[in-house]
């Protein structure tokens, strides 16, 4: 087809002929507006993405420094640099801001930047709920942060129990206000669940079916249905605190009827779907690194997959083992047990099919595949000091001590940290259109690697002998000074390794070697595109005929006939991606950011007063309806686009 | 050099469908799924705290019948004009569509009225134990859903009346409906937990 | 003491007890097979990577085949054979942790000492029962227990929750407002051991400890009776000076000093004050000019304590120093 076919009466249509006038078409209906009011008003998913990124990656640093000045304090046990409160108060951001604020929305930031990409899509669904996501996010953070520099900061740990949570033993707003964060940040996260569930099953390129679709993508639905059922556990949880704090309800006091335990389980139902809200998407990244540097599929696609469900429906079964301390029946903790040792089994198999893939394949040494090999060493011991703490004798032994601190840290950032840094150094490329320095980027991964394990595996023998979490000093003689001064080493190191990246990042940003299109010579559909992206993503959707498209045969087969001057999007069947309708997605607006202005008010305002609830309603109301009122404008280029079905 | 296959070409598709087929359809189920989790969860608080209390309800009557049982028959009964409204979208019929949404909002009138005789008659407050704490939160969220839809419902009426319109505000009016009966089905295992439970057993 | 000894009377790897030992067992077990599995996923690991470095360079144009490959068999063979022996490894510490679970619960405890112990912020108090016509009594933050006896202690907490955890002797268990329960182990060997809270508690968690010593019977026996019987009288001026400072100021409402008028319940029982080697749950040793700025300034000693400074001239506080240090 000529271009001159292409375009019927003045409309310009998509397609594999079409020429330059229509990619840039495509790409000025694609764009965020400009100037200020533009730079509010973006809703291009790699935009909010971008964004959305770069916030979760200062909460990285923030926590980190919170982190720093822990060990600062706990370096010797005559230092005195902070005071008990103070120090409470560090381990509590430290915690909240590294859960809460960095490793659970990273990941959800990292796929509404790649999923669209790697599906063929043009957007996320509901692209402006995705900003709005966004913007809460965000908000909340800050509303956090601008409460403990003010003095206002929670202490009373990440997972705060009642009853040193409640209002007799937390005086003051910082209790409230952490507790407000949670409904802050879990709203944000459950409706980035909604866009992205939708967008991967409904917006696939034509072709892509479900066994078709990349193993990330596999790994984001399954996380993003997990948030669905976890998420609002800790709603409810905090929310009933912050009641019982302000209005007077009594759901964790026992003199009235109520239960400290209650919390520990409204928290950890969802608190151990959390760490796998954390850990399942990074399997994501491992898949497709692994897959890229070793030249070949992963081994053991179908295995694969259902080793993520598994993991996402055992995941659900085990957070009594946070318990076990706890005089809850024997019996019942005796289950956990089994289904905390369950899990590893899953784990395990996508391990041995990765192992599998490294041998048969033939490997290439960059930066992104070292991080994930780090994975293999430092994760594993991680999920074995799991298998140790699933045990009721054992963990309680170990609960609540160093030990503990040494698990978490090494599943955590051996299973997510280590993993999204070589996402980082994968996908940087695509995202900036250069590359970051493999010097660097080595030097990186060698000084994060040996000074993480110096100053975590140290924490598995101070655990053993007796160390407990969440002290802010510890009497001289116990014999664990030489260990927490190597673990405070070891933190500096790994403190360094960061700075070394953000070096890397500003340099390569404008220096570094251009990319092209496919640097890695990879199998996804981002890697058939330029780099950076055009904001349409895609000149013509792909037809996908192949788990590694981009590895398929050439010439492709593309869609056409999409308009190239409205927002125009392909959505698709779920099973097959069977084409279905084409769908005009909203254009770039004022109202989420406001919508977000006026329920961060409501939010704020009700951790001082409960009638902020209904007076706070108001405009998130008038804002909300103004955002969904449609215009005249877009009504008419729907109905000139208008297709009955 | 093979062939370049023919283009896939999408221009004669729908712009927009009804139902699964809808991308509006995937976000309501999720928020269903959402909500629903809630209310499961705290409906779980409720027997949790009644299993470790000796005697329930706390110290109190159990809220009167006669409102919630009204209420939940004029949410049943709403559920009439809500199916009429979403049968008239499918068939793009904006006229009956715009009479039965009007009649929903009557429904709703009603039971935001009755909603609040409810929460007079729990014979509780939220204040005096733990009991009436997680009454007044089982019965608010619900409520908080009662009042959404209501906004919901209003401003797509209002809609349907003003424009500006375009067929796929058919699919929105669909989609509403089925939130509509999510809201009322959700409603029948919180009426049995609040008003029928302490009445059971001990 | 030096720092070894000082691992060695609280370290999770020094059993003295019945339910510790039992405990170090699995965890030698556990440990074992664990380092097996990693042993071996690391040698895969390297496998792959001597592999590869062995093996064919880099191929641009390879991709076309690489998706192209198929899974071989033996590939297939080992990862199903890896995914089996993981599952039965995994089940037979899942048995062997069970096992260990009815060890654990399984304790003979005929003939227990019963010990009702309460957690609050940062201090503990034990209440022995009586027996023989001695009266029951309470001590704080020291206990002593007889070898080759099992325990029994009830955990409660006053106001948050805290945590019981004698390693050398057995795992922790929470003390929940609300939900009392007990702890049940048994002391093989005599010895002092330490005890520390484990379960954050406010600003000074960190130093909320207590000391448990096994001993003998007839130790145990001796040193029971002496803290069943009242405080000593002061035996000199001073310390009759201090006693009356003592009860006629604002101590008395918050402490107890058996077979006086104080018996104040808020602060520790301090009958046998000066038989302990601690002020404030482990925090300072128990010397006179220690004891000296603690009760001058607890703030200065330990931040946040609930205990209020005593507004008092300095000999009225040099004479209840002197009387608490005569209370033995």
């Amino acid at each position: 087809m000529t271009e001159a076919a292409s375009v019927s009466r003045e409309r310009l249509y998509d397609g594999p002929d079409a020429g330059a006038a229509t990619h840039s078409a495509l790409a000025q209906t694609w764009s965020d507006p400009p100037g200020w009011r533009g730079w509010f008003a973006a809703i291009n998913h790699k935009t909010i993405a971008g964004r959305f990124i770069a916030a979760t990656f200062l909460f990285f640093v923030l926590g980190g420094l919170l982190a720093l000045a822990m060990r600062w304090q706990l370096a010797s046990p005559r230092t005195r640099a902070v005071g008990p409160d103070m120090y409470a108060q560090l381990f509590t951001m430290h915690g909240t801001t590294m859960m809460f604020l960095f490793a659970v929305p990273v990941m959800q930031a990292v796929a509404t930047y790649l999923v669209p990409l790697m599906i063929g899509a043009r957007s996320v669904a509901f692209p402006r709920m995705n900003a709005f996501a966004f913007w809460i996010f965000v908000m909340g953070g800050a509303f956090l942060f601008i409460g403990f520099v003010a003095g206002a900061g929670p202490n009373t740990g990440w997972f705060s129990y009642v009853p040193l949570a409640s209002a007799d033993y937390a005086p003051g707003k910082g209790v409230d206000i952490w507790a407000q964060m949670i409904t802050f940040t879990e709203l944000a996260g459950l409706l980035e669940a909604i866009v992205l569930i939708t967008t991967i099953l409904k917006m696939r390129a034509p072709g892509m079916s479900l066994s078709r679709m990349p193993l990330f993508v596999w790994a984001t639905l399954v996380t993003q249905c997990m948030v669905l059922f976890a998420m609002p556990s800790v709603m409810l949880g905090s929310t009933s605190l912050i009641l019982d704090r302000l209005v007077g309800t009594h759901f964790y006091n026992p003199a009235r009827g109520g239960d400290v335990l209650l919390w520990q389980h409204l928290f950890w139902f969802f608190g151990h779907p959390e760490v796998y809200l954390i850990f399942i998407p990074p399997l994501g990244f491992i898949s497709t690194i692994i897959a890229t540097f070793a030249r070949r599929p992963v081994f053991g696609y179908t295995a694969m997959v259902l080793s993520l469900i598994a993991i996402a429906f055992l995941a659900f079964g085990l957070w009594v083992h946070h318990m076990f301390a706890t005089n809850l029946p024997e019996i019942g903790k005796a289950f956990f047990t089994a289904a905390s040792l369950a899990i590893a089994l899953p784990s395990g198999v996508q391990i041995f099919c990765w192992l599998a893939t490294l041998i048969t394949g033939r490997l290439q040494f960059r930066t992104p595949l070292l991080f994930v090999l780090a994975f293999f060493f430092i994760l594993v011991l991680g999920g074995l000091s799991g298998v140790m703490l699933g045990s009721v004798s054992l963990d309680l032994q170990v609960h609540d001590t160093y030990f503990v601190v040494a698990h978490l840290h090494y599943v955590l950032l051996g299973g997510a940290v280590f993993p999204l840094f070589g996402a980082f150094f994968y996908w940087f490329p695509k995202f900036r259109g250069r590359m970051l320095s493999e010097r660097l980027g080595r030097w990186q991964f060698w000084l994060f690697f040996v000074g993480f394990n110096v100053t975590f595996f140290p924490m598995h023998w101070l655990g053993l002998q007796g160390m407990p979490r969440r002290v802010w000093t510890y009497p001289e003689g116990m014999g664990w000074d030489g260990m927490n001064l190597l673990s405070t080493v070891g933190a500096f190191a790994i403190a360094a390794s960061v700075l070394l990246f953000i070096v890397n990042v500003a340099r390569s940003w404008r220096h570094g070697a251009i990319a092209g299109a496919d640097p890695w010579h990879a199998g996804t559909l981002e890697w058939t595109i330029a780099s950076p992206p055009p904001p349409h993503n895609f000149d013509a959707m792909p037809v996908v005929q192949g788990r590694e498209p981009a590895w398929g045969a050439r010439p492709r087969r593309a869609v056409s006939g999409l308009a190239a001057d409205a927002r125009e999007v392909l959505t698709t069947s779920v099973r097959d991606a069977d084409p279905l309708t084409r769908s005009l997605f909203p254009s770039p607006s004022l109202w989420p950011f406001i919508s977000a202005l006026a329920t961060t008010a409501l939010f704020v305002a009700s951790v001082f007063t409960p009638w902020a609830v209904v007076w706070g309603a108001v405009p998130v109301a008038l804002a909300v309806i103004a955002w969904f009122w449609p215009g005249r404008a877009e009504t008419e280029q729907a109905l000139a686009l208008e297709t009955k079905p | 050099m093979s062939v370049r296959p023919d283009p896939l070409d999408v221009r004669a598709l729908p712009s927009y469908a009804f139902g699964r087929l809808s991308l509006m359809w995937w976000g309501t189920v999720g928020m269903m799924l959402i909500e629903g989790t809630v209310f499961a969860i705290c409906i779980l608080m409720y027997f949790y705290l009644r299993g470790i209390a000796p005697a329930w309800p706390i110290d109190a009557a159990p809220p009167d019948l006669l409102w919630g049982s009204v209420n939940t028959l004029i949410l049943l009964a709403s559920l009439l004009p809500n199916q009429l409204a979403k049968r008239a979208a499918e068939r793009e019929d904006r006229g009956r569509a715009r009479l039965w949404l009007v009649v929903c909002l009557l429904f709703a009138v009603a039971f935001l009225v009755v909603r609040a005789l409810e929460f007079g008659t729990l014979n509780v407050q939220w204040y005096a134990n733990a009991y009436g704490s997680v009454v007044w939160l089982l019965l608010g969220l619900h409520t908080t859903h009662l009042i959404t839809d209501t906004i919901d419902t209003v401003v797509l009426t209002v809609l349907l009346f003003t424009g500006p319109f375009e067929g796929k505000r058919f699919v929105d009016v669909s989609e509403n409906a089925l939130y509509w009966y999510f809201v009322v089905a959700s409603w029948l295992p919180i009426y049995a937990v609040l008003y029928l439970a302490p009445r059971g057993g001990t | 003491m030096s720092a070894a000894q000082a691992a060695d009377n609280y370290s999770v790897l020094k059993p003295a007890g019945v339910q510790a030992a039992t405990i170090l067992t699995l965890w030698h077990i556990t440990l074992g097979v664990c380092s097996i599995v990693f042993a071996g996923v690391l040698a895969a690991l390297l496998f792959a990577v001597h592999r590869s470095r062995r093996g064919v360079r880099d191929n641009h144009a390879a991709e076309g085949k690489a998706a192209a490959m198929q899974a071989r068999p033996a590939t297939r063979r080992w990862v199903a054979g890896a995914s089996i022996a993981s599952a039965l490894a995994l089940t037979g510490l899942v048995v062997i942790d069970f096992m260990t679970d009815r060890a654990l619960s399984r304790l003979p405890v005929a003939d227990a000492l019963h010990i009702e112990m309460t957690g609050s912020q940062w201090w503990w108090e034990a209440r022995y029962p009586g027996r023989d016509g001695q009266p029951g009594f309470a001590v704080s933050n020291d206990l002593h227990i007889p070898v080759g006896r099992p325990v029994v202690v009830t955990l409660q907490a006053a106001d948050v929750i805290h945590t019981f955890w004698v390693p050398n002797l057995h795992g922790k268990k929470d003390m929940l407002p609300g939900r009392p329960t007990t702890i049940e182990f048994r002391a093989d060997e005599a010895g002092t051991y330490r005890g520390q809270c484990a379960e954050f508690c406010g600003v000074q968690h960190a130093f909320m400890a207590f000391g448990v010593t096994a001993e003998t019977p007839e130790q145990f026996d001796q040193w029971q009776a002496h803290q069943a019987a009242p405080a000593a009288n002061p035996s000199d001026d001073t310390a009759t000076r201090g006693r009356d400072v003592f009860l006629a100021s604002s101590c008395a409402g918050c402490h107890t000093v058996r077979g006086t008028s104080a018996t104040g319940n808020l602060g520790p029982d301090l009958t046998h004050f000066a038989s302990r080697p601690t002020i404030a749950a482990g925090t300072v040793p128990n010397e006179r000019s220690v004891l000296m700025q603690w009760v001058r300034d607890p703030q200065s000693l330990k931040t946040g304590t609930t205990m209020p400074p005593a507004a008092l001239p300095e000999s009225d506080l040099q004479a209840v120093v002197h009387y608490l240090a005569s209370l033995k």
